[in-house]
């Protein structure tokens, strides 16, 4: 069933929230990959309050769905959801990235609950997210596995190596996403290596391949439900995003993969965050 | 530093590492106009990207493709150019360690490899980040040298000297934002020959990287109480000095090694192993991270927890100063 108008906005409300969380963890935690971490916001945002089945107070559960970050230097925004939901104590956030806090930039399965792999180097999350897809289908299970990609991450052959892997099992209890915000650390995609059409190359590949603006939750949602609904291969849905969403100073700017921010920029930031959603919720 | 070669940067104290790296490099590109460098989405961060604003047509950004970037170099080099590669160590020495190895070691292709944010030098970033396996893995490669500056001033004179040094040649730095511990370029930097930067005969630290900082600093507290710490700085870890070491062996019968790396298989094992082979009794401590995985958090604190930092290799010699060792009365025939 399509989202209805009424949790459309919720759910922005929650990005809102998520938001603001990730331009303060930012400050406190003295910088971070504040851009990458806004572009995925709404995304996870639709994931963890609308379509995971998970329960926080049970991170181990077997049952649960998975989710792996695979651009697991989006730490900082996920960090954000997993404390709102639950997972640990939100307030340990303030620690991130201070000596002997379990947050550094990428989260470490090992330290923070709900984080199923610990990923950050980049072109790892496809490939463990396959594996717990097909365990899945072995153990007769039925979780379902998302995960999501940086679009720069697609420049790994590992990448396409579990893509051709993932379509040759069929793997239709898997979704993935691809971030595509057009941008990685050193400039443009498309000015470094040309990545697209990258829609048709995951369809080329074996897959169901769908693409969406990544911050419309009407077409988040229908695109994950029509992933369920797709038998006998698994889903891409390329997600076009826009690099640090809803802080003007800082959308579309490369220069902000990575960053550090005073006070002064929280508050302006702060500032631009509300102003955008103003002009969605009135 | 061989005659003729040398490089000039105003004010290179005050650089990181990977800055003066980024610069010597763009005056290299004059020197070679086969030189080509090579990165993957790491042009910034790594300041190989400093060569490619000064010399657009000859550095190639792969995107995050690391093993084809090393095995682009590979066939850069037998082409008949000279690449010059910079990622993360982490990248270049585990996820790349084939291509490394088959298409570059082996082949003994002239490949000059600047690996930065080695150790636990991004300490905020985690394991995923971390590198503390890669000097044991690169020297197990054949054909392979291995360097580890110990500073920015040290990372040039190495990147220098490996344009004319043989075969293919890893350069380990950190993030390198501590002081340097070189005041001038013109030492006498050589790959492959040991610098002792203090004098002593009661013990020895052998370091490299950023822990040379740390044992000059350790070296200067142990003064004080009437200890005459010698300080050897062993930026090649292959080939190694053995002569540096084994004079230490017979003069200070005392050796403690600190590196940023696990303590298995980096320096300290190299080190061993030219003792153990020599047959003559030392006492030996290696400092370094004891087969673990680092937390998160700051470099300089990691250090301290670790105790590779002043303070712990301070506390490691106090403690093996405290220790009898057998003297072996017949070290001078055996020599
Ligand atoms: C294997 C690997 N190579 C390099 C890096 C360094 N790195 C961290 S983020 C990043 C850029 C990622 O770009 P993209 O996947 O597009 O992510 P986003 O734009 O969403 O932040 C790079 C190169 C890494 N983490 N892993």
């Amino acid at each position: 069933m399509p989202l209805t108008q009424d949790e459309i906005k919720e759910l922005h409300k929650k990005s809102r929230e998520i938001r603001k969380q990730i331009v303060e963890i930012t400050y406190s935690a003295g910088g971070g990959h504040i851009g990458g971490s806004l572009s995925q916001t709404d995304v996870l945002v639709a994931l963890y309050y609308k379509y995971l089945n998970i329960d926080p107070s049970r991170a181990h559960w077997e049952d649960r769905d998975r989710m792996i970050l695979s651009k697991g230097h989006g730490g900082i925004g996920w960090a954000a959801i997993l404390g709102d939901k639950g997972y640990f104590d939100k307030t340990l956030l303030k620690d991130f990235n201070k000596t002997g806090s379990p947050f550094g930039m990428h989260l470490d399965s090992l330290k923070v609950p709900g984080c199923d792999a610990s990923t950050g180097s980049l072109g790892h999350g496809l490939a463990i997210a396959i594996g717990l897809a097909l365990g899945a289908r072995l153990k007769g299970k039925n979780w379902h596995t998302y995960v999501m990609l940086g679009d720069g991450e697609c420049c790994e052959g590992s990448v396409w190596e579990a893509a051709t892997i993932g379509a040759h099992h069929k793997l239709d209890n898997l979704t993935g996403f691809v971030d595509r915000n057009k941008l990685m650390i050193d400039g443009p995609t498309e000015e470094i290596t040309t990545l697209e059409p990258l829609e048709e190359k995951f369809r080329i590949f074996g897959w169901e391949s769908l693409r969406i603006d990544g911050h419309d939750f009407a077409q988040i949602g229908d695109a994950i439900e029509k992933a369920q609904t797709i038998k006998g291969k698994p889903t891409m849905i390329i997600c076009d995003t826009i690099k640090g969403k809803c802080v003007d100073f800082m959308e579309n700017d490369y220069k902000w993969h990575y960053g550090g921010i005073n006070s002064d920029m929280v508050d302006t930031a702060m500032k631009s965050i509300d102003s955008y959603y103003q002009n969605i919720l009135g | 530093m061989a005659e003729g070669m040398t490089w000039s940067i105003e004010e290179a104290d005050k650089l990181t590492q990977a800055e003066i790296y980024g610069d010597v490099l763009c005056q290299l590109g004059d020197k070679y106009p086969d030189l080509v460098a090579i990165t993957a989405d790491l042009a910034k961060s790594t300041k190989i990207g400093r060569f490619g604003q000064k010399f657009p047509d000859r550095f190639f950004n792969v995107g995050i493709a690391e093993n084809t970037m090393f095995g682009m170099a590979a066939g850069l080099a037998q082409a008949g150019l000279r690449p010059v590669v910079s990622t993360f160590a982490v990248f270049t020495a585990l996820r790349s360690a084939e291509q490394v190895r088959t298409d570059i070691c082996y082949q003994n292709l002239d490949v000059k490899i600047i690996a930065t944010h080695a150790g636990i030098s991004f300490g905020q970033a985690g394991t995923t980040h971390h590198c503390t396996e890669d000097i044991a893995i690169t020297r197990s490669f054949a054909n392979m040298t291995v360097i580890v500056p110990a500073d920015g001033i040290e990372t040039g004179n190495a990147v220098v000297a490996a344009m004319e040094w043989p075969g293919p040649v890893y350069i380990r730095i950190g993030r390198g934002f501590e002081p340097h511990v070189h005041t001038t370029q013109d030492y006498g930097f050589e790959i492959g020959k040991a610098e002792t930067i203090n004098d002593g005969n009661d013990i020895t630290i052998i370091c490299c990287g950023v822990t040379v900082l740390h044992a000059v600093r350790a070296a200067k507290v142990l003064e004080k109480e009437g200890l005459r710490v010698r300080v050897i700085n062993m930026h090649t870890i292959k080939p190694i000095d053995k002569d540096a070491i084994l004079k230490a062996v017979e003069e200070t019968k005392r050796i403690v090694t600190v590196e940023e790396h696990n303590v298995f298989g980096g320096l300290g094992s190299a080190v061993g192993e030219v003792i153990v082979e020599s047959g003559k009794a030392c006492a030996f401590k290696k400092l370094g991270l004891q087969d673990i995985y680092s937390i998160v958090g700051y470099p300089e604190d990691l250090y301290n927890y670790y105790k590779i930092d002043s303070d712990g290799i301070v506390e490691t010699i106090s403690e093996m100063m405290g220790k009898k060792i057998e003297e072996d009365e017949d070290w001078e025939d055996e020599t």
